[in-house]
């Protein structure tokens, strides 16, 4: 019980008032940051950073520091989820799948049950990444060593397949969709020999298509013109503002206590391998789909549907810090940011932290249990004026969201092209919903295409085009057998009762 | 008549006074930024580049060595063309600065992209980042000539992990190459910490990291360093691990590897600024060397403390160019 000692240790580290003033005011910042699109966590962190450098010259001033930072990232995490469910504007690249179900339930008059929901869950996976990174952080570091080009390719190859399949619709229309997703991914620099691709000459294209800009017009501005086409009315505007709906809501949550369970599992395994937050909130979407009682209702407006991606989601995101303080490798690009925030501090992330600053590494985990309790009871008391943010008149909020989605598109790289662009993205999504294409597997494709190509190539390379290093250890094996059984389970289940038929 | 007089005294006042005040500003007092300065880094954040530049910031912010503020902006698109071309793009304008990696010289060479040093403004030459070869602990081999030989017996199944593709990585690998007759497989990687970790896990053979990339994993126990490719020992010698310091690795040259690379981190300006906004910015930058903090930074980094500025700064960039044309052309690196 060796943890549990320095844990308490550690949160007499962490709750000093200082600190906990800090806590709050990162949480608080954050959350605005992660309400922003376009203005991610990482920004958020990067530009206080030069502020905590003389705060970290005083004594126990990098924890007050690294507590500040962290909780501006748990502030980012919650606050992601606030537009993807009001407006359909997933204000962080992890809460694209929130939308899927978040926004259908604002719809209907329900964004108080899916806040809170959403809420809940991403505090509950923290947690469980938290209870990890307190007790396993010595073995799960290691696991993270085993993962090479071939592993990182299966473990995307199975976000996928996971996947695949889940609009439902028509297949070719998935395919077509995740294809064209796959094309625009592979704009920009090919980082396996280093030339450019599909740029044309244009120097606009050289750094390709950001997946977030991508979002805020695809979801953003193609939902606000699919408003604009059914005459203004602002669905769910009837939401309920009072505070009983977290009670309720809560009261509902126990019933999905196995895709919480799932989800954060997921969610830990995506963190500290380090696969993102990004694609642990789709897979965990995916698989809640398949797996659970109502999986052919997803995207109609289910509960279930936004505890699995904030749940998988937080505990990436959370899970993520392991890496970067005991291996220096970042899980997210925020961890990216952190990191080079300890190095600028003096202190050398790696396996040697834990032994050596164990004050400054038990006060961060101290850090991350208070501040995403601050962060919950900060959103939590929120949630009925956020939803009465419903109540505006669509005329009036409209022009708001386009303007925050412009200065959103703007802020990811200082361009203004990316402005126009994020405007055609727009147009597509519109498009592609009145023609019924599915948008999440272009999305999906998107975010994942160049490093999913990337890895294999590597793998590849690495093995001098020997396929099967796919298979040629148990880890990546289990993986690759595990995603294409998930892939072809229609199949294989169509076949079987086929053979029980005639038998 | 009174009321004329007056006014017409006060105008001739206001004039001569706007004149008494405004000639000396322009003739004679230093230049200084009137605005936000913005410090562009072609390269992700939590990268080295990026590292140094919020280094910089921090020290300008905390001991308030400019009047305006500093912004860091990352611009990493397509190897760091999109922050080149976007400080090319700024001609005359005094109130941005770029910091640079050998970028600055492989990505035109390597992509077309059309830019080139010489559409900027050369500052200052803040450090070298060295490179150091290193191997997982776990193997045996003990010298560069140990490992290298194992290399030509495998025959391209020794893999070389590295940041970036046609970048300072892999053209240090393509000179091992050259000068050994070994053969390797380079894997690419987006950073240098994930560099080390893989080569932790033993997924690559061996990497070129820069000292801060792989400290932590060396000083675990988990890598071991072969040699540094600099003409002379790195100056640290505090111990890192327990029998070793910085100091302790070899160069490369000595033991018979013949092969020499630093990484240029420089800051310059956008083209067509003025020798005196340039002046503003050395004497910042000399300031901001002479502290503490940025002494503990070069040694956190082991970096090779040269620097330069004004025309000696220059010269070394034309022929460090030179030298990168050189290189790429011998590895087939050059864009067709």
């Amino acid at each position: 019980m060796e943890e549990v000692n320095a844990l308490l240790q550690g949160f007499g580290v962490a709750l000093s008032p200082l600190n906990l003033l800090l806590m709050f005011v990162g949480v608080i910042l954050g959350i605005i940051i992660g309400v922003l699109p376009g203005l991610g966590g990482a920004n958020g962190v990067a530009i206080l950073l030069p502020l905590t450098f003389s705060m970290a010259q005083q004594p126990g001033g990098t924890t007050s520091a690294i507590i500040l930072l962290s909780c501006i990232y748990w502030g980012a995490l919650f606050g992601g989820a606030i537009t993807s469910i009001l407006f359909n504007i997933p204000g962080e690249p992890w809460s694209v799948a929130t939308t899927f179900d978040g926004h259908p339930l604002a719809q209907l008059g329900r964004a108080g049950s899916a806040l809170t929901a959403a809420f809940t869950s991403s505090f509950f996976g923290a947690l469980v990444a938290v209870i990890m990174i307190t007790f396993l952080s010595p073995v799960v570091a290691g696991f993270a060593l085993r993962f090479g080009p071939p592993e990182f390719f299966s473990v995307y190859l199975l976000t996928f397949c996971a996947f695949v399949g889940m609009s439902g619709g028509n297949a070719a229309k998935t395919i077509a969709s995740m294809m064209i997703g796959f094309a625009l991914a592979a704009v920009g620099l090919d980082s396996v020999t280093g030339t450019l691709r599909l740029t044309f000459g244009s120097t606009s294209l050289l750094k390709g298509f950001d997946f977030l800009i991508a979002v805020i017009g695809l979801f953003g501005i193609g939902e606000i013109l699919e408003t604009l086409e059914e005459g203004l009315a602002f669905k769910g505007a009837s939401a309920r503002i009072n505070f009983k709906v977290v009670l309720e809501t809560w009261k509902e949550l126990p019933r999905y206590w196995a895709t919480s369970l799932r989800s954060a599992a997921v969610g830990c395994f995506m963190g500290i391998v380090p696969g993102g937050a990004t694609p642990a909130s789709f897979m965990s979407y995916g698989l809640a789909r398949r797996l659970s009682k109502d999986g052919n209702d997803f995207g109609s407006g289910k509960v279930e549907g936004v505890v699995a991606p904030e749940t998988a989601a937080h505990a990436a995101g959370t899970s993520a810090l392991l890496p970067m303080i005991t291996l220096g490798v970042p899980g997210s690009p925020t961890a990216a940011v952190l990191l080079g925030g300890l190095l600028i501090w003096g202190l050398q992330p790696g396996p040697l932290l834990f032994v050596e600053k164990p004050d400054f590494v038990w006060g961060l985990i101290a850090s991350m249990y208070l501040g995403n309790i601050a962060g919950l009871i900060v959103v939590l008391t929120c949630v009925p004026l956020f939803a009465a943010i419903l109540r505006i008149p669509f005329s009036i909020i409209a022009p708001v969201i386009i303007v925050i989605c412009a200065i959103g598109a703007y802020t990811v790289h200082n361009s203004m092209f990316d402005v126009y662009l994020m405007v055609a993205f727009g147009v597509l999504g519109y498009a592609f919903k009145k023609l019924g294409y599915p948008l999440a597997p272009m999305v999906l494709a998107l975010v994942l295409g160049d490093r999913a190509e990337e890895n294999f190539r590597n793998a590849i390379k690495g093995s001098q085009g020997d396929l099967t290093v796919f298979f040629s250890n148990g880890l990546v094996g289990g993986l690759t057998s595990f995603a294409l059984l998930l892939l072809f389970w229609p199949l294989i289940r169509a076949g079987w009762r086929v053979v029980l038929g005639k038998s | 008549m009174r009321n004329f007089t007056d006014r017409d005294w006060r105008r001739t006042a206001a004039l001569t006074l706007f004149a008494a005040a405004a000639v000396p500003v322009q003739a004679f007092a230093a230049w200084e930024p009137t605005k936000t300065v913005e410090f562009v880094v072609p390269a992700g954040t939590g990268g080295g580049a990026d590292q140094m530049a919020r280094v910089v910031q921090g020290i300008i912010a905390k001991n308030k060595l400019m009047k305006q503020p500093m912004v860091v902006i990352n611009k990493a698109g397509g190897a760091g063309a999109e922050g080149f071309l976007d400080v090319k793009e700024s001609k005359g304008d005094a109130h941005k600065i770029i910091i640079t990696l050998s970028n600055l010289f492989t990505t035109p060479l390597a992509t077309h992209t059309p830019f080139n040093w010489r559409d900027l403004t050369p500052v200052q030459m803040m450090a070298l980042d060295n490179f150091v070869l290193w191997v997982n602990a776990e193997t045996p081999y003990k010298t560069p000539k140990e490992y290298l030989d194992a290399v030509k017996a495998g025959g391209g199944k020794f893999k070389m992990g590295g940041t970036g593709s046609k970048q300072e990585d892999q053209i240090i690998t393509v000179a091992i190459e050259k000068q050994t007759g070994a053969k390797f497989t380079y894997i690419s990687y987006r950073g240098g910490g994930e560099v080390a970790v893989q080569l932790v896990g033993k997924h690559v053979d061996s990497t070129v990291n820069n000292p801060i990339e792989a400290v932590a994993q060396w000083r675990a126990g988990s890598l071991r360093p072969l040699c540094v490719f600099d003409g002379k020992r790195m100056p640290y010698k505090t111990k890192i691990t327990k029998t070793m310091s910085w100091y302790d690795i070899p160069t490369c040259k000595d033991t018979g590897l013949d092969v020499e690379y630093l990484m240029l981190r420089g800051i310059f300006m956008p083209g067509g600024v003025t020798a005196e906004q340039v002046e503003y910015y050395v004497d910042l930058l000399k300031k901001v060397r002479a502290t503490p903090d940025w002494t503990s930074f070069l040694e956190t980094g082991a970096f090779n403390q040269t620097t330069l500025s004004g025309k000696e700064y220059e010269t070394w960039v034309a022929r460090e160019e030179a030298r990168h044309i050189m290189l790429m052309k011998e590895a087939g690196f050059l864009a067709r």
